[in-house]
């Protein structure tokens, strides 16, 4: 699998996805700076955690107005499988390749801690490896990951089935005790209408191995994987 | 100068002459501005005089504590560079070095929390960073005041804030450290933030300058107006009006920061660069003066061609500027176009601003006209350095266990210490951390150590921050030695071999005899344990006059120990793992309850008469014990390892039993292990805090095989329990003197913090 990093000057998590990407894929990603306006030819295009331009404004509201990302929303048209995490997905609704926006958590605090949540679509490139509704433990770290679409954007994201993480309880809820930020319907994950362009707050790419704490964010590169090979 | 609040810039045409006033503002006594006429030759200038102040307070200069801290081992096979560069090397193998430091930023915390913190973190990020290391974990030891204080909740949340929201952006995790509240600490919090970073052995960079002719370079940001006096400020008492001196904290820019970090370790991986420094206390002007002392060269530098944020700064203001996110550095002739392109690529600024000379003197000009000079020797090796007279603590009396009240319930009292301000979980802060960035946090915060794997290998760093300030209040020299010891047993709790430290010694006014008595105790303790446990120390710093109205903090030798695991898949970490395992009590318990948390906290005692003699700490069974449990962690025989601190083996046991997953590993131990001859009573046995101790639960085979070694060995090893049910139970003399469902103690563990801080 081909695939590319999108490098801001603050992303910090692009090592992270790029190692993640090396060790399930078996292939190096192409590291892309954001000053670029060229990208490879790739079968998949990372957006990193990070601060991208120190995210002084709204988070991601610069980053997705560079040039790179003008060619990224190409691409995206295009079909090609576009992945935000984190500050990645703030860049992807503040561009408009996701619907919503992400709001200051409710708390008004960082927070970095694992969390459960439920695999609400387990029929996405991304997700296929995963079962239905399956509950996994995946790390968020962030200050602005609450979830925010108006009534009709979100009816419309539940009847597509387009929300694809859900932050969850120790029971399997979508309660309020499960929801560490405040996120409507605790979304934790959204996919575009073509189911090319996931964004998701929590970070798969910082639980592939059980020496760093758990292995539940390789499924979705396994998915990634799968879903490139029976294409 | 720092008149009504407002700092007063001189004009720069002052050319009227330096007043007793003026003196007496910059910090300056009488003698030592005779000593800079006698430099110089003549009467400074303002711009000098503000040079010299700095460069001679007590922050920069260690006028006060040089002489003891000489006394410290610093050496080792595997230590690379000890103190004086900006941070310290070790060694750790397959061409890899640690470079660590650890640095206080108590007063501008303290005024201005978030940006006090946050530029606490960036500065020590760049003492790292210029060294050729890419920072690979941050640490911190916190201490507020009462929980009942004002000002402490205020402080709390902006102190952590700030860590977070600078260590956050630059992409560096924030694994461990502590926080702990005392009143002394009521008008002089700490701040003191760890980095630690990792280079290649043979790419590591140093500062002093070379090459007569070479350019000097100023990269990052732009210089400002902020931060004027911070050192200053730093090496003398608080009174009431202490925050009409906002203005002289500093701004962080954390996104410039890891501008910087990327351009700095780029430029980094070429042979350009000669020297390199950054610009921390003091700003342009330490960062010169000390590149030019340690080549021995002069430094010529053009003022109009440095970077500035405003229009119409003095040279005072310049050489004075505490700006953040800026270095200095030499490059090789000819190399100036291409570092410029690397520093360009990342939006940051590049200035060719002056040049080596073979005059030893800093002389700067400014519109053409010289607007300093002054001999580099002269502001660095004629500070002024003083012995100053201190006189010996007051040992405390050894209080016996027997003649201290046991508690109504058992139960009750350690549902108050892991319920209460100082040892309730600290989740809420580390929260606020991104702890996990650059996925390689193998131990994350709330063990004993942290550990980070070393990226790409199977080798693990940990690390760890300690300190008893009570046990320094009630005999420094024990408390100095103990501080050493925990971060020693900390790291060797995890399974890694400790390998040396840095400190950050915080005390108050040392022209008092007594603080100057338990600086220089604590650092003769320090250093007692340092030669005993093959531990030396590489860096550190010193922050003194935390005092306000008079009332000194504790006495707060913090210090930071980083060891290293050949492998992290045999690490031990706290938490209870299986049910059935059987619990050992490695070292020795004689019920030591002088000084401990149980009678601060339970019994309420307050005075250092009432608390007594801290636990001595016994160097050689230290050692023993450690070098001990490290190789059955080593071996893979032993994965739960916790060592006794606060509290002693009851909270011990606790918090093994609430770390563990999947609602809750009990165990039920009797107390019956210590020697009836000891006559110990039961409070004595929970609550002592006797050093060098070690719990841990491992299957019943496994047991039989340690305590035969332990034997052999003569290490104190004693069975005493094991894990099961999902309550901690302690029976004694037939009765059970404690149970307390694991649930119960976890939601008083885990609720005092947040529940304090949304109140």
């Amino acid at each position: 699998m081909k695939s590319a990093v999108i490098v801001f000057p603050a992303s910090n998590c692009d090592r992270d996805i790029a190692v993640a990407l090396e060790k399930i894929t078996g292939t190096k990603p192409h590291m892309v700076w954001h000053g670029d306006s060229d990208l490879p030819q790739v079968d998949f295009i990372a957006l990193p955690g990070g601060f991208s331009y120190g995210d002084y404004l709204r988070s991601g509201a610069m980053a997705a107005r560079s040039p790179i990302v003008a060619e990224v929303m190409r691409r995206a048209s295009a079909g090609v499988s576009v992945f935000g995490i984190c500050n990645g997905f703030q860049v992807l609704t503040e561009a408009g390749l996701l619907p919503g926006a992400l709001m200051r958590n409710a708390g008004l605090k960082f927070i970095c801690r694992d969390v459960k949540l439920r695999v609400e679509n387990a029929g996405t490139r991304f997700t296929n490896a995963y079962a239905q509704d399956q509950i996994i433990t995946l790390p968020v770290a962030h200050h602005d990951g609450n979830y925010f679409a108006d009534e009709g954007t979100l009816k419309a994201l539940e009847d597509n089935g387009q929300v694809v993480f859900r932050y969850v309880d120790e029971n399997g809820e979508a309660s309020e005790t499960g929801n560490p930020n405040g996120s409507q319907h605790n979304i934790a994950g959204i996919i575009n209408a073509n189911g090319n362009v996931l964004g998701m707050m929590p970070h798969p790419e910082r639980l592939i191995e059980a020496e760093l704490g758990g292995s539940d964010g390789r499924a979705l590169f396994d998915s990634v994987l799968n879903a490139l090979e029976s294409a | 100068m720092i008149m009504d609040g407002v700092t007063q810039i001189p004009d720069k045409t002052a050319k009227n002459e330096i007043t007793p006033e003026m003196v007496a503002e910059h910090g300056l006594t009488t003698e030592e501005y005779e000593r800079i006429v006698a430099a110089l030759g003549r009467a400074p200038n303002i711009t000098e005089l503000g040079i010299y102040s700095v460069m001679w307070s007590e922050h920069c200069s260690y006028k006060s504590s040089k002489v003891h801290l000489k006394t410290l081992p610093t050496e080792a096979p595997w230590v690379i560079c000890g103190p004086g560069e900006n941070a310290g090397i070790i060694d750790i193998g397959d061409n890899q070095a640690i470079i660590f430091k650890m640095e206080s930023h108590n007063h501008p915390s303290y005024i201005e929390p978030y940006q006090g913190a946050a530029t606490g973190v960036g500065g020590i990020l760049r003492d790292v960073f210029t060294m050729g290391a890419r920072p690979i974990a941050n640490m911190n030891a916190l201490r507020f005041g009462a929980p009942d204080h004002p000002k402490t909740k205020h402080l709390v949340s902006g102190v952590v804030a700030g860590i977070g929201g600078y260590g956050n952006c630059v992409g560096v995790p924030t694994v461990g450290g502590e926080t702990s509240f005392d009143a002394s600490y009521n008008g002089n919090i700490l701040v003191n933030a760890m980095t630690v970073g990792l280079a290649d052995k043979d790419n590591i960079f140093y500062s002093a300058a070379a090459g007569i002719g070479n350019p000097v370079i100023y990269v990052g940001s732009k210089t400002g107006r902020d931060g004027i006096h911070g050192a200053t400020m730093a090496s003398a008492e608080f009174t009431e009006d202490s925050e009409a001196k906002r203005p002289t904290v500093q701004v962080g820019d954390p996104f410039t920061e890891k501008l910087l970090i990327e351009a700095c370790l780029e430029l980094m991986a070429s042979d350009a660069i000669i020297a390199i420094q950054d610009m921390g206390a003091a700003g342009l002007t330490s960062s010169s003066v000390e590149m030019a002392s340690k080549g021995g060269v002069g430094f010529d530098l053009d003022l109009d061609k440095v970077p500035q944020r405003e229009e119409g700064m003095t040279p005072y203001e310049m050489c004075l500027s505490e700006s953040q996110e800026r270095m200095l550095m030499v490059l090789k002739p000819g190399r100036e176009d291409f570092a410029k392109g690397i520093f360009e690529k990342w939006g940051l600024d590049f200035a060719i601003i002056g040049k080596i000379t073979d005059t030893g003197r800093l002389t700067i000009t400014w519109r053409g006209e010289i607007a300093g000079d002054m001999p580099i020797a002269s502001l660095v090796d004629d500070a002024p350095v003083y012995e100053r007279p201190f006189v010996a603590g007051v040992k405390q009396a050894l209080l016996k266990a027997g003649d201290i009240p046991a508690p109504d319930d058992y139960g009750d009292a350690l549902m108050k210490l892991i319920g209460g301000a100082n040892l309730s979980s600290r989740r809420w802060v580390w929260e606020q951390y991104d702890h996990m960035v650059m996925a390689d946090t193998v131990a994350r915060p709330g063990g004993d150590a942290a550990v980070v794997r070393i990226h790409g290998s199977e080798k693990g760093l940990a690390m760890s921050t300690d300190c008893t300030p009570r046990y320094c209040l009630a005999d420094a020299h024990e408390g100095g030695k103990q501080a050493v010891a925990e971060t020693w047993r900390n790291i060797t709790a995890v399974g890694a071999k400790p390998l040396a430290i840095t400190d950050c010694l915080n005390f108050g006014n040392p022209e008092k005899p007594e603080i100057m008595g338990q600086f220089a105790e604590a650092v003769a303790g320090m250093g007692e344990a340092c030669r005993a446990l093959d531990y030396p120390v590489v860096s550190g710093n010193v922050s003194l006059y935390n005092e306000t109205n008079g009332t000194a903090i504790l006495p707060t030798p913090a210090i930071g120990g980083v060891g290293v695991m050949a492998s992290i898949r045999r690490m031990a970490t706290v938490p209870f793992k299986r049910y059935g395992d059987v619990i050992i009590l490695i070292g020795e318990s004689k019920g030591h309850l002088g000084a401990s948390i149980y009678l601060q906290e339970v019994l309420g005692r307050k005075t250092p008469e009432e608390l007594g003699a801290p636990p001595p700490v016994d160097l050689a069974a230290e050692r023993r014990n450690g070098d001990f449990v490290r190789p059955l962690i080593e071996e893979g025989l032993v994965d739960t390892c916790h060592d006794l601190s606060d509290g002693g083996l009851i909270v011990a046991l606790a918090e093994m039993a609430m770390a563990s997953k999947a609602g809750g590993i009990g165990a039920e131990i009797d107390a019956g292990f210590i020697s009836p001859s000891l006559a110990v009573p039961l409070h004595g046995i929970l609550f002592g805090e006797d050093q060098g101790r070690y719990l841990i639960a491992v299957t019943e085979e496994i047991a039989a095989d340690i305590l035969r070694r332990a034997e052999a060995e003569n290490v104190p090893a004693v069975q005493i329990g094991a894990t099961g049910g999902d309550a901690l139970v302690i029976r004694h003399e037939g009765t059970e003197a404690v149970k307390l469902s694991v649930s119960d103690m976890t939601s008083a563990h885990e609720s005092w913090l947040p529940t304090y801080m949304s109140g």
